[in-house]
């Protein structure tokens, strides 16, 4: 089985790590950069699964030719190689473009299984991965909490997460799955895999290669961030001391004013 | 050209979800500030309960009995109404910020090409241009965005506006389903409920919630029992999701749910940005953490420093003697 795992590389939502400039704007220079949480947990699943069932695991990443770096911490996981689309006149594109390329790129590469990420702790549009599937044509098997392929008999299935526990999902490969943190907690590179990692083959593509015009008219995206505003600020609260059943008495006290109880 | 907005409706049950009604609204106040006109869109294989429900709130409802839904996907089969629609003259298509929903606005897009602007909690028009607010990097800033284009795709979160229902219902039109889903559509072979996992958290008043500092899943019979008797639904940090003390249907924050409850109590919660992201938007928020100085303070209207295993107890103990007396 060979599944394709695309990776966003995305600033680092840890420790505060998400700089903002002076005009509030992600200072992506200033932010070291992780492989996307929701895309780590569909590599961890699909490094599993070719595990089980045999086969390999390749990562798609659209990003400028830093990218490379991320995607190094990927193939440290265990994926064994990786497609990389840089292209300057991509800088800044819009959702339908990564949609659009993300699309292009998947198709020059076989797989069984291509797996996105439920959504992106930096954009959080949570709509590539069901973008790539309209443009593939493929089924969508979307917020995925596990993942069970039958490769012989060539179909699927996926838990998906709904509002009361989960929906058992089937569908015939190739497929397009989106991955949650319920698949499990990624693994850590091992050092073994960090040295393996830096020879692993990483093919660049430019959109030249991918043939498509995918270029918007005039060179600017229709898209646009018009502003940035910082977050409604919240009037500092009361702090609440002394023992615990005056501060119960507290509590409630202000749960009555506020009407709560 | 007057905008026409499609409001994709989301059914649970055979009933309309209240954040559809909720966007239905966001809707009809966009439309009035921009002279266009508002269609609502439910697919489902016994759409009819809802739809009328949706008609509440909306001036025109198409309304699609699908029997395909049943035992297949909700999204491609919903992506493909509102793909005829679009092709009927819809200029702007809002879906909710679910699973469904992004699904749905996912699908559209990579199907229409038009740009999309994601979980919006306020709209306005510049021009022709739809222009949105939405947090982005977990609540640490608010972005105004928009698409030069006549046409969007917009997600829309809760609490963007209150439900509203018209003077008059508006009109329902049935229609026989397109019949070809967006993308193959994936068969559901079952639909299994969890325990613990089937609460709504976003449309609870009270929401009691344990982080890391409850220290185990016994813990999380401290905050159930204030859940209880306040009237509320347990939620849980990301930390205590991981820790496997209680699942992931409870996660609050950026990747579980948000919401805005009149009270969000939280018991040994550090209030991590990831967290906050899911609960800033409530109306009161009362912390119990050990720690003076943890972030949550940062935010709480009230901020208790204390032990849980202490102050939780002491809490119950009080809410229950106010009740008796
Ligand atoms: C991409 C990404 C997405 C994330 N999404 C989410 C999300 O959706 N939701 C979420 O919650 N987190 C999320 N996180 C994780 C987040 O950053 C924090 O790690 C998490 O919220 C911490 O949970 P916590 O507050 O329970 O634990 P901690 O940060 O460990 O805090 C525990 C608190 O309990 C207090 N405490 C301990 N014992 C007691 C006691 N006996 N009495 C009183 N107080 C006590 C401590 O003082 C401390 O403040 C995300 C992180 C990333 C990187
Ligand atoms: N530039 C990119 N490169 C690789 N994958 C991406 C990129 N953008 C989005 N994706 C994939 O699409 C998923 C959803 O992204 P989004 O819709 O932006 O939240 C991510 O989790 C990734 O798997």
């Amino acid at each position: 089985m060979r599944i394709l795992v695309m990776t966003k590389p995305v600033p680092d939502p840890a420790a505060n790590a998400e700089r903002l400039g002076a005009n509030l704007r992600l200072d992506r220079a200033a932010s070291p950069t992780v492989v996307n949480g929701n895309d780590e947990y569909g590599l961890e699943a699909a490094l599993q699964l070719v595990q089980a069932h045999g086969g390999e695991v390749a990562i798609l990443t659209m990003a400028p030719a830093t990218g490379v770096e991320t995607m190094r911490k990927a193939l440290a996981m265990g994926a064994m190689s990786g497609v990389l689309v840089a292209d300057d006149a991509l800088a800044g594109a819009d959702i339908p473009t990564t949609i659009r390329v993300l699309a292009a790129a998947a198709a020059t590469q076989a797989w069984d299984l291509l797996i996105g990420g439920l959504d992106t702790s930096d954009g959080a549009g949570g709509v590539v991965t069901a973008g790539v599937a309209a443009r593939l044509g493929l089924p969508l098997l979307s917020a995925a909490a596990r993942i069970e392929p039958d490769p012989a008999a060539r179909r699927v299935r996926v838990q998906r997460l709904s509002a009361k526990g989960h929906d058992l999902l089937e569908a015939p490969m190739p497929a397009v799955i989106s991955a949650t943190q319920a698949l499990g907690t990624p693994r850590y590179p091992t050092l073994k895999g960090i040295m393996a990692a830096r020879t692993r083959q990483i093919t660049m593509l430019t959109l030249a290669d991918l043939g498509a015009d995918m270029l918007p008219i005039g060179g600017q995206w229709p898209s646009r961030v018009l502003g940035v505003l910082p977050p409604p600020s919240r009037a500092a609260g009361r702090t609440v001391t002394g023992d615990p059943a005056a501060q119960a008495r507290e509590i409630a006290d202000y749960l009555a004013d506020q009407r709560i109880i | 050209m007057p905008a026409t907005l499609l409001v994709v409706g989301e059914v649970a049950d055979g009933r309309l979800a209240r954040l559809s009604a909720e966007i239905a609204s966001f809707a009809v106040g966009l439309a009035a500030a921009g002279g266009g006109a508002v269609v609502g869109l439910i697919v489902d294989a016994a759409p009819d309960l809802a739809a009328q429900e949706f008609a509440a709130y909306l001036p025109r409802v198409v309304s699609v009995a699908s029997g395909a839904v049943a035992d297949g996907v909700w999204a491609p089969h919903a992506a493909a109404e509102a793909r005829r629609l679009v092709d009927e003259g819809v200029t702007h298509v809002l879906a909710s910020v679910t699973n469904d929903g992004r699904d749905v606005a996912g699908l559209l897009c990579g199907g229409l090409g038009w740009g999309i602007l994601a979980n919006a909690s306020a709209a306005s028009w510049d021009g022709d241009a739809i222009v949105v607010e939405a947090t982005v990097l977990a609540g640490k800033a608010i972005a105004r965005s928009t698409v030069d284009a006549p046409n969007a795709i917009v997600t829309v979160r809760a609490g963007a506006a209150e439900a509203m229902e018209l003077a008059k219902s508006g009109a329902i039109e049935t229609r026989v389903p397109v019949g070809v889903p967006a993308v193959p559509a994936a068969a559901v072979l079952d639909r299994v409920a969890e325990a613990g996992a089937e609460v709504s958290l976003e449309e609870a008043k009270v929401v009691v919630v344990g982080g890391r500092g409850v220290a185990g899943p016994e813990g999380f019979g401290l905050v159930d029992e204030l859940a209880a008797l306040l009237g509320g639904v347990t939620g849980a940090s990301r930390a205590a999701v991981d820790a496997g003390w209680i699942p992931y249907a409870r996660q609050i924050g950026q990747t579980g749910k948000v919401v805005r409850p009149a009270l969000y109590l939280s018991l040994g919660v550090s209030g991590a940005m990831q967290h906050r992201a899911g609960m800033q938007g409530s109306q009161n928020i009362v912390a119990v953490n050990r720690d003076p100085d943890a972030p949550i303070a940062e935010i709480a209207d009230l901020f208790v420093i204390g032990d849980l295993f202490e102050v939780g107890p002491a809490l119950a103990a009080e809410l229950r003697a106010r009740r008796g007396g």
